[in-house]
């Protein structure tokens, strides 16, 4: 058997799945959170508590309605989708006159309650929840559980789609231009406020989505929420605040780079993301694909 | 202040084919009270402008007029319609299209798809290849970034992508302003030929003598208020007058 650097390949393979693994949630929350970000301007602090509320909506729906795990991937995300929109009608959209931060306040306290809730409904070491396609197959340099595998193609999949649907169709061009110049767009005769509604609506149910890719693989408490979501802000910044492609590609790099840190130098695996961030500060504030407001 | 809008609204053309009617119009930014009291009439099928310094209101009547400033009161009536309570989209979806001062081109968008934005809100309005052939340059330009178009294009983007919607009145706020000669002329025979198509167009002017080459009828605006209308083919006998209130 061969090795790299005195690290066996399968060592090294399996954590790179791993930090793809990671990446693959990395990607998607933090495109929830551009996507929102740009339409908005609001800091969605709520999206690891709602990425959350997703994994344990998941195991909610298998536990008490017999769903499985298919239809929760449908069914979860719409559900919490639908609260994100009620509570952007409720809260958020009072606040867009006033500075990021009255936004930032308000999502923080909506998180703090989620999780508060969460723990008080299904206690604080939470529930499993079963792997749907347990298994997998030997590559020969590693064994490819199958559950993982699929968490990588679909959330490829799903980043993809929102890329092409916001880059490449005329809905796409209302939501750029409507970053751009909301009051113009609106003039156009197009509904300005509805849009920013369902933005809203979708990168919670992004978010939620992602909780229900999640729950097979991590185990479901109230603080996996809080946990990923100061990760993946650390990748926002370094992809740049707002740019689709940048967190997709920065998600999944970042969490690529974590895994061969945990290979080559355990020590600083908890830490590598946040070191590149500050560089990235330092060389680049507008983030590797952010352009300078 | 009051009489003199009140002689204008006097002064208006008393025919029933009306278009926009603006009705001592109010209109505020935060604090500050902007229109006073703006009361004017746009026939249907004409070229109307509204001629008065900077910071007379003359923008901030196009905005209020399209639903961009907020608070605002007084009666704006489009055909039948009473829109003073209307959302923007709601106002842009009865046929009123608007092209702003600072033309209001999307960087994020290539210069197709910023000629397809604006939704087409009712029949009758010009085809692709009609505008095309207004603007042939817009097809040339297609795939690029619509920032990096020069300032005349740019502009002529900004009329062209309103002509598709099916919108009958359109609000052009100062189309020539900081344009070469050569191009201000081009806009003026778009303006005629929008003209002879049968649109309807409230124009913002700083330049009288490029507004007389286009329009039916004036109106001047001074401190939020029309202080005076005066029609095309009187200009040159009021020629003074109106040079008195621009202060050139």
């Amino acid at each position: 058997m061969f090795e790299l650097i005195g690290v066996p390949p399968q060592v090294l393979f399996g954590q790179l799945l791993l930090g793809l693994i990671n990446g693959a949630f990395y990607a998607l929350l933090s495109l929830g959170l551009a996507v929102i970000f740009g339409m908005l301007n609001v800091i969605n602090f709520a999206h690891g508590a709602q990425y959350m509320l997703g994994a344990f909506g998941a195991w909610l729906l298998l536990k008490y309605t017999g769903i499985p795990y298919w239809g929760a991937l449908v069914i979860v995300p719409l559900v919490i989708g639908a609260f994100g929109i009620v509570l952007e009608r409720l809260f958020l959209s009072r606040l867009y006159h006033l500075d990021h931060l009255y936004g930032l306040l308000l999502t923080f306290g909506l998180a703090i309650i989620f999780e508060g809730v969460a723990r008080y409904v299904f206690g604080a070491s939470g529930v499993s929840y079963e792997n749907p396609i347990p298994g997998g197959v030997n590559l020969g340099f590693m064994f490819l559980p199958y559950y993982r595998a699929w968490v990588i193609v679909f959330s490829l999949a799903v980043c993809l789609a929102t890329w092409f649907m916001i880059e490449r169709t005329k809905l796409g061009s209302y939501l750029r231009a409507a970053v751009e110049r909301p009051d113009l767009v609106q003039a156009m005769g197009i509904n300005v406020p509805l849009m920013i509604t369902l933005t809203y609506g979708f990168g919670v149910a992004l978010a939620a989505l992602a909780g229900v890719l999640a729950a097979p693989v991590y185990s479901v408490t109230p603080k996996i929420g809080a946990e990923i979501i100061i990760v993946v802000f650390a990748v926002v910044v370094i992809g740049g605040m707002g740019s689709i492609m940048g967190s997709v590609v920065t998600g999944f790099g970042l969490g690529l780079v974590e895994g061969l840190t945990k290979v080559f130098y355990p020590e600083a695996s908890n830490i590598v993301i946040f070191v590149i961030m500050a560089i990235v500060l330092v060389l680049r504030p507008a983030g590797l694909f952010g352009t300078a407001k | 202040m009051r009489e003199a809008a009140a002689a204008v609204a006097g002064l208006a053309p008393a025919s029933a084919n009306v278009e926009l009617s603006v009705r001592d119009v109010h209109a505020w930014y935060g604090e500050s009270h902007i229109l006073h009291g703006m009361s004017f009439d746009v026939p249907k099928g004409e070229v109307v402008t509204l001629l008065g310094r900077n910071g007379a209101g003359k923008t901030t009547t196009m905005r209020a007029i399209m639903g961009l400033v907020r608070n605002r009161k007084g009666s704006i009536k489009f055909g039948d319609t009473d829109t003073i309570a209307y959302q923007p989209h709601r106002i842009a979806r009865l046929g009123i299209a608007y092209c702003p001062e600072e033309r209001g081109i999307f960087s994020s968008l290539d210069v197709t798809e910023n000629l397809l934005l604006p939704p087409v809100v009712k029949p009758g309005g010009m085809d692709l290849d009609e505008v095309y052939a207004l603007f042939p340059r817009l097809k040339e330009r297609g795939s690029s970034q619509g920032t990096k178009l020069s300032g005349g294009e740019q502009q002529m983007l900004a009329i062209a992508r309103i002509l598709r919607t099916g919108a009958s009145l359109l609000l052009l706020d100062e189309p020539t302003e900081g344009l070469a000669p050569v191009i201000v002329q081009h806009i003026g025979e778009i303006i005629r030929t929008l003209k002879s198509r049968g649109f309807t167009v409230l124009l913002v002017e700083q330049n009288f003598h490029f507004a007389a080459t286009v329009a039916d009828r004036h109106y001047v605006v001074e401190h939020g208020t029309v202080i005076d209308m005066i029609e095309n083919s009187q200009l040159a006998a009021n020629k003074q007058k109106l040079e008195g209130y621009l202060g050139v």
